[in-house]
């Protein structure tokens, strides 16, 4: 139980909290993702042939 | 801190998460979207899911970018156009600097992400995009010259071009041909809107065609636009991109378009007084279904390709 009641104004503060931290999460979950899709689409195969050569 | 401390703040600086998304003007963002959508499909290349998903995202990150950018330039015209009051910015929810700080991060990173995640061409055609809406429509063109919109539209119609790079990682014509159809219907567009938002345009000083050459020659350059776009529109219909489907569709809006354009081309300013601009009202509802289902005939050919139904072919 709070000491105080909430203002107007914190939970206003907590939806740009919670939505900020929504949106760093998804981009965290894009960025494992387009990982995955770029290793397992072949993409990097050219350039580890390159390093096998070598 | 103490209650009395936080009072005033409310006022401004604490805007909430659905602020700064509204600077992001997410009603053009849904057109961008669309647009770069259809042109990712009619790419002729295949695209992993994954991979296109994130570009059609990172390519209406940047859009929304320029858009906070735009509002960040405009906060002191957005000020006095009714149509724009409720802004963010000019509301007081969320100050110039942020939209501005949130507008450069957003343009840096959406550019960086679209070049990793396809390819570099379709990352710099995302910067001069950004570029070209804010620095040269909303910095230069916009208060300088009535064909604002004409050449500032060019902005909002790279969208498909960029989704089409993003796929192929080449320019070709098709998407072009997109570009152009996008372009060519901003003015009629936009100009209905200036002649029944009246005097908004007027009093922020913008120098719409309707203030600069009046009502009356504004009725003509719709007129004029229109013939121009329909003969593109449907021959676009006879290239790799277009097919039956799209042929039929595009006849049927431009017949449309054409008739609205002449009939708002007729009246005079007492005929539209009479209505409430009821012609020119509706042949702005009609311009935004028009645009949005020639894109959806495109990505119907696109679709209907791999059952051997789509195009000419």
């Amino acid at each position: 139980m709070s000491l105080k009641p909430l203002h107007e104004i914190h939970h206003r503060r907590f939806g740009r909290n919670l939505g900020l931290g929504l949106v760093l999460a998804a981009f965290v979950a894009i960025v494992f993702g387009l990982t995955i899709a770029k290793v397992t689409s072949g993409d990097f195969q050219a350039s580890m042939s390159q390093m096998e050569q070598k | 801190m103490s209650d009395a401390s936080i009072q005033p703040q409310a006022q401004i600086g604490e805007a909430g998460f659905g602020d700064y998304f509204a600077l992001l003007k997410p009603r053009v963002m849904s057109l961008v979207v669309f647009t770069a959508f259809v042109g990712l499909m009619a790419a002729p290349v295949p695209v992993h899911p994954m991979i296109g998903f994130c570009a059609i995202l990172f390519i209406a990150v940047g859009g929304g970018a320029s858009g906070a950018l735009n509002m960040w330039w405009d906060s002191d015209i957005d000020r006095i156009m009714r149509r724009t009051r409720n802004r963010p910015i000019p509301s007081g929810r969320v100050e110039r600097g942020e939209a501005l700080g949130l507008g450069i991060a957003l343009s840096g990173f959406s550019v960086v992400m679209l070049a990793l995640a396809a390819n570099i061409l379709a990352g710099a055609l995302l910067a001069f995009t950004i570029f070209f809406y804010v620095v040269v429509y909303s910095m230069w063109l916009k208060r300088s010259t009535p064909q604002n919109i004409v050449i500032g539209g060019l902005a909002g119609a790279f969208p498909p071009l960029i989704g089409w790079v993003a796929a192929t990682g080449e320019m070709a014509i098709e998407p072009w041909l997109m570009v152009a159809l996008t372009f060519m219907w901003t003015p009629p567009h936009f100009w209905a809107l200036a002649l029944f938002m009246r005097s908004d345009y007027d009093d922020a000083g913008v120098p719409m065609l309707t203030v600069t050459h009046g009502r009356r020659a504004t009725r003509i350059h719709i007129l004029v636009y229109t013939v121009l776009l329909a003969a593109l529109a449907v021959g676009m219909g006879f290239t790799s991109i277009g097919g039956p489907v799209y042929l039929a569709v595009a006849v049927v809006l431009n017949l449309l378009f054409l008739l609205g354009a002449l009939r708002i081309a007729r009246r005079d300013e007492a005929d539209s007084e009479a209505d409430n601009f009821a012609v020119e009202r509706r042949f702005f509802k009609l311009s935004l279904l028009y645009l949005f289902l020639h894109f959806g005939a495109i990505l119907a050919e696109a679709m209907l390709k791999p059952w051997g139904l789509g195009g000419w072919a």
